[in-house]
């Protein structure tokens, strides 16, 4: 599909879009709909739409696969993390009030990254999916 | 109300699409779209996380797969080999358990049901003064049910991992240049 026009030009303009939308979803969701997982998709769709726009192998520069199966780990490394950060400050696991200097901020940070870590393994694992799935056939090869 | 009925009238019709057509294609798209309808009556119903994770996944991500699979195995539905009365039967008898079971739940939007009566009074009155987070169900999932997303992000991963381990080509890790 790389040689039509319309589809470049318009992926092009709209990607940032959604890298931007994505963020939105991930860094707003204490106040509006959504959080990691949406974020996650909505970033891993992104790729996506890159890689059939553009072919596989310039979305596997862009997003190379070993950058995709380390995020697919640290995502719940750092979930994990976060639960081992409250035993260490003298809480239980997956205990967010010991993590700031009041429990409100406590909150909000254990908050914060629980649902970074959630956005890096959906996005990562949909991403490696699609690249497993795409790499089988030589459409996107192009 | 009425919108509702509208909607879920019309994914009655697309699943009875689903099941009739024979081309696998447009049995994807049909997909996408019982699932963008599904994503509008959640609107609807005021569950806006829920719409954009069913939106999101359910009409873009796993279109885009089914779309990728496809394009492996081929677009036409194969011949089934015997006659599917008996898994017509099990299909309807299971229907009627079903059906037979919403009878015993409560009324739609009953405020009495358990599910409105346990838990969720002390989240909905305490989650913005114990969290400072504004949007209950982020509260809920990340802080008061942060077990239950480890779980979820654990079966996502795991997931991505038997992916990996069932599709993965194992002669792509000897390529020159990778694990540098």
């Amino acid at each position: 599909m790389k040689r039509l026009i319309v589809l470049r030009v318009v992926a092009k303009m709209l990607i940032p879009f959604m890298l931007l939308f994505a963020l939105y979803v991930q860094f707003h969701g204490d106040f509006s709909p959504g959080g990691g997982f949406q974020a996650g998709v909505i970033g891993a769709a992104a790729i996506i739409l890159y890689a059939l726009i553009f072919g596989l192998p310039a979305a596997r520069r862009l997003v190379p696969e070993r950058l995709v199966e380390t995020l697919l780990g640290a995502g719940v490394l750092l979930y994990g993390g976060v639960g081992l950060a409250g035993i260490a400050l003298g809480g239980n696991y997956l205990d967010y009030f010991v993590l700031g200097r009041d429990p409100v901020s406590g909150q909000h940070r254990g908050i914060f990254w629980v649902e970074v870590g959630v956005a890096l393994t959906v996005s990562a694992v949909m991403l490696e999916i699609f690249y497993l799935f795409a790499g089988r056939g030589h459409r996107f090869d192009e | 109300m009425l919108i509702i009925a509208v909607l879920l009238t019309l994914m009655a019709a697309v699943a009875v699409a689903v099941a009739v057509q024979r081309n696998l294609f447009s049995v994807v798209v049909l997909g996408g779209i019982y699932s963008f309808l599904m994503a509008t009556v959640l609107v609807a119903l005021d569950a806006v996380d829920v719409a954009m994770t069913e939106a999101s996944v359910g009409a873009g991500i796993s279109t885009v797969l089914l779309l990728g699979a496809l394009y492996l195995c081929g677009g036409g539905e194969a011949k089934p080999l015997a006659r599917p009365w008996l898994p017509l039967a099990v299909a309807l008898v299971i229907a009627g358990a079903l059906a037979y079971g919403t009878l015993g739940l409560p009324a739609f939007s009953d405020p009495q049901a358990p599910i409105h009566t346990h838990v969720v009074p002390r989240y909905l009155s305490a989650a913005l003064a114990e969290t400072g987070v504004p949007n209950v169900v982020t509260a809920v999932l990340a802080s008061y049910r942060g077990y239950d997303t480890l779980g979820e992000t654990t079966v996502v991963f795991t997931a991505g991992v038997g992916v990996i381990a069932l599709l993965r080509r194992i002669g792509r890790r000897k390529k020159p240049g990778r694990g540098q």
